[in-house]
């Protein structure tokens, strides 16, 4: 299992600073879910993490900086799962899942027996050797997404980044999408961090919430911490209501304020 | 249901188990055609047997006169030995620049090796206007592949140079306006120059009527250099058609492979657009119909496009020699007819099959 490390880390775009001196810690094996309102910096933050955008500070993973390692190895140790996802047309389901082999193949090399037999697998273990040999264009948006989930976890990295995986999905299929990234880190003791807008399930699945606000974290633990109407109000500008079920579970209600 | 692991060499692997056979097959029967026909020469059924004739261990009697032969070899054979490699290296380039641009509509002539290479052309011919041959090489296409190589390098300096850019767009519009300037400066030179403009025209309509065993052994090693080098980027090619940035997030240093493929299939480009002309169209039909009919991963539209573009260009190049013999209908304009309506047929053909 492997552990995340953030110190003081920064993200600018064009001299606009998305994230402001982010310092957590995720232990290995740990969810941690990233909430807050939309341009708060949850993807920039996720970004950052799989380099796709330069940051300021250190990111460390089991205690070295992810900058001091070449693209593709970085690769082996995080994957990606995107907010809006391009699954190229013309691609069948198994040759997408195949893409997640990337790391584990040199510049000029091609995939082996190995990758083939890796994806294979994937593919039975997530039930969806029907969408194999389908092309990815004629997906709903909830087997995209069991697709795209198949290709990180045939990437076989310890980090799983998950950027809104949910929000496309309708509620059957969130619980399905999320139900599948649990069992998965238990099953491989993968470390999970994931941006979600929608904070019940947000409490719900993630062992840890950071609420995000311009760039800062302004808030950090579990659930019940965090999910406070009063928190939710300052930085969401909402009104809400916060339940407590009789098992612990957060449920966050928005209020209907207007002609009441 | 077979497992999906058959399903991905089905259709990696397995598909290109009988098309790249037919690709070949096709090749060698275009090569035969193409030194078959012609408007001189001897009559066309003692081409195969004289061919035959000249296998070791093999003898027959064509009845081929020495003159005829040398037709064959010294002028047609040329001919069609550049057609192929033109056609291949345009398709394999265009549909590789396609593959890091991800943009099915680009063509090889996207980042403005050609206007640079044109540009080159005609200052050598306004310069040279007498073709005097007291050079000791022919400065023509030495001027149009340095033209078109430095027309990619100022294309490359420029969209480069743009911070924070996330995507190729920069590169996409500096090429546009890199066009733009080797285009106008070649205008204003013809301009002034006016009695060249003949001569700079035939070039840019492309030329292969006057292909030597020398321009073909002048491009050979630039263009061997691309083509293994953009084959090798096949599968990378694929990983990019998720987009930079989750090709990014997979592990692919996509600014350094997008540099080494944009090198590969511009050094190809220059080199055969300095000994053939500008010959439109190839770079993005050829790739196109492929796509069509065998799907978009590069694995298999690279080397279909390398054996196709060939088999394309020397079929395009037959009317243009007989048509209104004795002069020459300029290959570029051929592949424009043929091209087009070829392409709407395979459209059509693939709507109704859905």
């Amino acid at each position: 299992m492997t552990s995340l490390a953030f110190e003081n880390v920064s993200v600018q775009y064009d001299g606009r600073t998305a994230v402001h001196g982010f310092t957590d810690t995720i232990k290995p094996g740990e969810w941690l879910c990233i909430i807050g309102p939309n341009g708060a910096g949850k993807s920039s933050l996720l970004r950052a993490i799989t380099g796709v955008t330069p940051h300021g500070g250190r990111i460390l993973v089991d205690g070295s900086p992810l900058t001091a390692r070449s693209s593709r190895r970085r690769a082996q140790l995080i994957a990606y799962v995107p907010q809006s996802p391009v699954l190229p047309s013309g691609m069948t389901g198994a040759e997408y899942v195949l893409l997640g082999r990337n790391p584990f193949v040199t510049h000029f090399g091609h995939e082996s027996a190995l990758d083939h037999s890796m994806v294979n697998d994937v593919i039975s273990r997530l039930d969806l050797a029907d969408l194999a040999q389908r092309d990815v264009d004629t997906l709903s948006g909830g087997e995209r997404q069991r697709l795209v989930i198949a290709r990180a976890i045939a990437q076989e990295a310890p980090i799983l980044l998950l950027d809104e995986p949910t929000s496309a999905l309708d509620i059957g299929h969130q619980q399905q999408a999320l139900e599948l990234v649990d069992k998965l880190r238990r099953e491989h003791g993968l470390t999970v961090v994931s941006a979600m807008h929608d904070l019940t399930l947000a409490g719900i699945y993630s062992d840890r919430l950071a609420l995000m606000h311009a760039g800062h974290r302004v808030a950090h633990g579990p659930a019940e911490d965090v999910l406070r109407a009063e928190t939710l109000g300052e930085f969401y500008g909402v009104s809400v209501r916060v339940h407590r079920e009789d098992d612990g579970t957060i449920v966050v209600v928005p209020n209907r304020t207007a002609l009441r | 249901m077979s497992s999906p692991i058959t399903a991905i060499q089905s259709t990696v692997h397995g598909a290109s188990r009988w098309l790249i056979p037919a690709s070949v097959v096709a090749l060698l029967l275009a090569v035969l055609g193409g030194v078959m026909i012609g408007p001189a020469g001897p009559a066309w059924w003692r081409v195969p047997l004289e061919l035959l004739n000249r296998l070791p261990l093999i003898s027959i009697d064509s009845g081929m006169t020495s003159m005829e032969w040398a037709i064959i070899w010294q002028i047609r054979a040329p001919r069609v030995v550049l057609a192929a490699i033109v056609g291949s290296t345009l398709s394999i380039a265009g549909a590789s620049y396609q593959g890091v641009f991800r943009n099915p509509l680009v063509d090889p002539y996207l980042l403005g090796v050609a206007a640079g290479a044109g540009l080159g052309a005609t200052i050598v011919i306004t310069v040279n206007r007498s073709g005097s041959s007291d050079w000791i090489i022919d400065p023509l296409p030495l001027a149009a592949f340095l033209g078109g190589l430095l027309a990619v390098l100022a294309t490359y300096l420029v969209g480069s140079s743009v911070k924070n850019d996330r995507s190729s767009i920069s590169l996409v519009l500096a090429g546009v306006a890199v066009t733009s300037l080797a285009t106008a400066m070649q205008t204003f030179l013809l301009q002034r120059n006016s009695d060249v403009v003949r001569q700079v025209y035939s070039w840019i309509l492309g030329r292969l009527s006057t292909a030597t065993w020398g321009d073909v052994r002048l491009v050979i090693p630039y263009v061997l250099v691309s083509t293994v080098a953009l084959l090798m980027h096949r599968r990378l090619l694929d990983v990019l058609r998720v987009g930079d940035e989750e090709a990014t997030a997979l592990g692919v240093d996509v600014s350094r492979v997008r540099l080494i493929v944009v090198i590969s299939a511009t050094l190809g480009t220059a080199a055969v657009v300095a000994v053939s002309g500008l010959i439109g169209f190839v770079g993005i039909i050829v790739p196109h119909a492929i796509r069509l009919v065998v799907g978009s991963s590069y694995r298999i539209v690279l080397p279909m496009s390398l054996l196709l573009g060939a088999v394309f260009l020397i079929v395009a190049d037959i009317p243009g020699r007989i048509l209104d013999n004795p002069a020459e209908t300029p290959i570029g304009v051929v592949t424009a007819f043929l091209g087009a309506p070829f392409f709407l047929l395979i459209l059509r053909t693939r709507q109704t099959q859905r």
